[in-house]
C-alpha cells in the first residue's frame, strides 16, 4: 500500500490490470480460498436454479411417494414422510443459507459494535464486556440453545428464531477479535496523527480504523456464518429445529428416529450429510484463504 | 505459579458456573411453557383422571418443585441445589431423580471421550508434527494431508459417513444401540467383545472429526519452530535427528497445543454428546436426546448444568496443570 502511494508517476507508464483480474490472479495463488469460493458458487447455482424450477410443495411431508430409492424421477430418493429429497434439498439450503446470513451478520455486527466500543473506549466499559465475553466463552453454547430452543413453544421456533437463538450467544468470538484488532490498530502513527489535527472519535473509528479492519471482519463473518451454520445443525438434529421444515438437520433427525440405516433407506441421511460436508467444507476453505488475506504473516511461514 | 493466580482461576471458575446456572434459571422462566401441565395433561389424556384433579396435582407438584415461591427465593433455592449438585427430579421418570439419571449414564461417556480424545490428540500431533518435518520420508509427510481434508467435516456428519460406508455397506460393524438384542448384559468375554464392537463406529467418527483439527494447527505450529534458534543449534551440535525432533521441536510445538486442548472440552463434548444420540449409546447425550423427545424440563436443564459445570471444572484443572509441562510459567 505505501509503495503504491510513494510511486505514482512509475504507475503511470505500466499498464494496471483490472480488478477483476487481480482478484482472479490473487485467487490463483490462495487455492483453498478459490477451491472454497468455487463450491459455494455451485452450492448456490443449485439453490437458485433449483428454486425457480422445483417446487418447494414437494420439500414437505406427503407431496410425493414415500421411501422410493434415488430414481431419474426423483434423483435423491424420497423419505419415509413423502417428502421429494432433491426439492428438500433446494429448499433446506436455501433455508440453511438464510440461517447462515441473518445468525452471522448479526453476530458479526454485534461483534464489531461491542469490540469497537471496547477498545477505543476502554476503562470500566472495556473491563464489563470483556469479563462477559471471558465468561460466556466456556460455556458450552449448544447446550445454552438447547435449553432456549427447549423452552420455546413449538409453533414459535421457526428458520427465523432458529437464526435469533444462535445468534444470542454467539457474538463473544468477533467481539474479542474485532477488541484486540483495534487495541493494536488506536496505537499506529497514523491513529495519532488524526487525533492531534482534531478529527473526531465516531470519524477516527469510520475513517481511519474501520477500512484496515475490514479483512478481518469479513474473516469474522465468514466464521460466524460458519458456526451459525454448525449451530443450527446441530440444534436440528437433536429435534430442537422447526420439525415440519426440510432443514438438513432435520432430515437427519427424521432419518435417525425412523431407523433408516435399519430400514434399507440409506440415502435418506446421507444426502443432507453430503450437502453439510460441502456447505460446511466449503466455509472453511474459504474461512482460511481469508485468514491468510487478513493475516499475511501467515503467508509468509507457509 | 502464585497463590493469587490460583484463587483468581477458581473466582472465575465460580463465575462461570454462576452464569450458565442463572441463564439456565431464567430462560425457562421467561417462556410461556409449562412443564408439569404438558406431563401431567399427557397423564391425564393417557391415564384418564378428571380435569379437578389434574388441578389438584399441579398444585401439589408445584409445591413439591417449589414453583409456588417468590422468584428471588426460588432462585437462591436453585443456586444451593447446584452447589450440591441437586438439579431435581426428572418428569418423565418421576421418582428418579436427575442427578441418579445422570451418574448411570456418565460412565458411558467419559470411557468414549477420555479414548477418544487421547487417541485423536496423540494422533493429530504425531502426524501434524510430522508432516512439517523436513526430514521425514515423503510417504510419512503425504499421509497427513486426507486428515487435513477432514477438518471440514464435523463428528456427527462422520457419523452419518461411517455408519453408511461400515455399518450398512460392508455390515462390519453393528449400526447402533449398546449391544447386541437379546444379549443379557454379563461380566463375560464374549459380552465386553459386543460390547466393544458398538463402541468402534462412535469412537473412529469422534476420533476422524476432530483428528484434522490437529494435525492442521501442529503443522502450522512445527513450520514455524523449525526456524528457531535452539532448533539449528541442536543440529550444530551434531544430534541425532530423533532426539531434535523429539525433544526440542515437538516438546516445544506440543506447549500451545495443550492450551488448545485446554479450550476443547466444550466443543468435544458437545459432538460427543450427538454423535452419543444418533447411535442410541447409552450416556449423556442419549440422556438428553430422550428428556428433549420427552419434554423432560429438569433433566434438560440438569444435563446441560452438569456439562456446563464439568466442562469449566476440566478447563481451570487443565489450566493448573499447566505450569508442569512449561518450566517457563513455572518459573515466572
Amino acid at each position: 500500500m505505501t509503495i503504491a502511494t510513494l510511486s505514482p508517476s512509475a504507475e503511470r507508464g505500466i499498464e494496471r490490470p483490472g480488478s477483476l483480474v487481480l482478484v482472479l490472479r490473487y485467487l490463483r495463488r490462495n487455492k483453498g480460498l478459490a477451491f472454497g469460493v468455487l463450491i459455494l458458487l455451485g452450492l448456490a447455482a443449485f439453490t437458485v436454479i433449483g428454486l425457480m424450477t422445483v417446487d418447494p410443495k414437494h420439500a414437505y411431508p406427503l407431496s410425493a411417494a414415500a421411501k422410493k430409492p434415488p430414481s431419474l424421477k426423483y434423483p435423491f430418493g424420497t423419505d419415509f414422510f413423502g417428502r421429494d429429497l432433491f426439492a428438500a434439498m433446494v429448499v433446506g439450503m436455501w433455508q440453511t443459507a438464510f440461517i447462515g446470513f441473518v445468525a452471522g451478520g448479526l453476530g458479526t455486527l454485534i461483534g464489531v459494535v461491542l469490540g469497537f466500543i471496547s477498545a477505543y473506549f476502554g476503562g470500566w466499559t472495556d473491563a464489563a464486556i470483556r469479563t462477559v465475553c471471558q465468561v460466556l466463552t466456556p460455556i458450552p453454547v449448544l447446550l445454552i440453545q438447547v435449553v432456549i430452543a427447549g423452552s420455546l413453544d413449538k409453533r414459535d421456533v421457526t428458520i427465523l428464531t432458529m437464526a435469533l437463538i444462535v445468534v444470542l450467544l454467539a457474538w463473544m468470538g468477533p467481539t474479542l477479535v474485532i477488541r484486540a484488532q483495534v487495541l493494536t490498530m488506536k496505537e499506529r502513527q497514523f491513529v495519532a496523527v488524526a487525533k492531534l489535527s482534531g478529527v473526531s472519535d465516531l470519524g477516527i473509528i469510520f475513517k481511519e480504523i474501520l477500512p484496515c479492519l475490514l479483512p478481518f471482519i469479513a474473516a469474522a463473518f465468514v466464521a460466524q456464518v460458519f458456526s451459525a451454520v454448525f449451530a443450527s445443525f446441530y440444534l436440528a438434529v437433536l429435534g430442537l429445529g422447526p420439525l415440519r421444515e426440510p432443514l438438513l438437520g432435520n432430515l437427519i433427525w427424521a432419518a435417525q428416529s425412523q431407523g433408516a440405516f435399519f430400514n434399507g433407506w440409506w440415502w435418506w441421511p446421507i444426502i443432507p450429510a453430503v450437502a453439510m460436508i460441502l456447505i460446511l467444507g466449503s466455509l472453511a476453505l474459504i474461512n482460511m484463504g481469508l485468514d491468510e488475506l487478513a493475516n499475511p504473516r501467515v503467508r509468509r511461514t507457509e | 505459579m502464585t497463590l493469587k493466580l490460583v484463587i483468581r482461576r477458581l473466582l472465575f471458575l465460580v463465575l462461570v458456573v454462576w452464569a450458565a446456572s442463572t441463564i439456565v434459571f431464567f430462560i425457562p422462566r421467561l417462556s410461556s411453557r409449562n412443564a408439569l401441565r404438558e406431563r401431567f395433561g399427557e397423564l391425564a389424556r393417557t391415564g384418564g383422571f378428571s380435569p379437578a384433579d389434574l388441578e389438584k396435582i399441579l398444585a401439589s407438584m408445584q409445591q413439591q418443585f417449589g414453583l409456588d415461591q417468590p422468584l428471588y427465593q426460588q432462585y437462591w433455592h436453585f443456586l444451593g441445589h447446584i452447589l450440591r449438585m441437586d438439579f431435581g427430579y426428572s418428569l418423565y421418570r418421576y421418582p428418579t431423580t436427575v442427578a441418579e439419571l445422570i451418574a448411570q449414564s456418565l460412565p458411558w461417556t467419559i470411557g468414549l471421550l477420555l479414548v477418544t480424545t487421547i487417541l485423536s490428540f496423540i494422533i493429530g500431533n504425531l502426524l501434524g508434527a510430522v508432516a512439517a518435518w523436513p526430514r521425514a520420508p515423503g510417504w510419512l509427510r503425504a499421509f497427513a494431508t486426507p486428515f487435513i481434508l477432514l477438518t471440514g467435516v464435523p463428528p456427527v456428519i462422520m457419523a452419518i459417513l461411517l455408519l453408511f460406508f461400515i455399518g450398512f455397506r460392508l455390515q462390519w460393524l453393528p449400526l447402533g444401540g449398546a449391544y447386541s438384542a437379546g444379549v443379557v448384559p454379563s461380566f463375560t468375554l464374549d459380552f465386553a467383545l459386543d460390547l466393544l464392537q458398538h463402541q468402534v463406529l462412535p469412537a473412529l467418527a469422534l476420533i476422524f472429526g476432530s483428528v484434522g483439527g490437529w494435525v492442521l494447527s501442529m503443522r502450522g505450529m512445527g513450520v514455524t519452530i523449525q526456524g528457531e534458534d535452539y532448533v539449528n543449534f541442536a543440529e550444530h551440535k551434531g544430534l541425532t535427528g530423533g532426539r531434535i525432533f523429539r525433544d526440542y521441536y515437538l516438546r516445544n510445538a506440543l506447549l500451545p497445543q495443550v492450551t488448545a486442548l485446554a479450550l476443547a472440552p466444550a466443543a468435544i463434548v458437545t459432538s460427543a454428546i450427538i454423535v452419543e444420540g444418533l447411535f442410541g449409546l447409552p450416556g449423556i447425550g442419549s440422556a438428553l436426546n430422550l428428556a428433549i423427545r420427552a419434554n423432560d424440563f429438569p433433566t434438560i436443564y440438569g444435563i446441560v448444568l452438569f456439562i456446563t459445570i464439568a466442562v469449566a471444572v476440566l478447563m481451570t484443572v487443565v489450566e493448573f496443570l499447566y505450569p508442569l509441562l512449561d518450566p517457563r510459567v513455572r518459573n515466572s
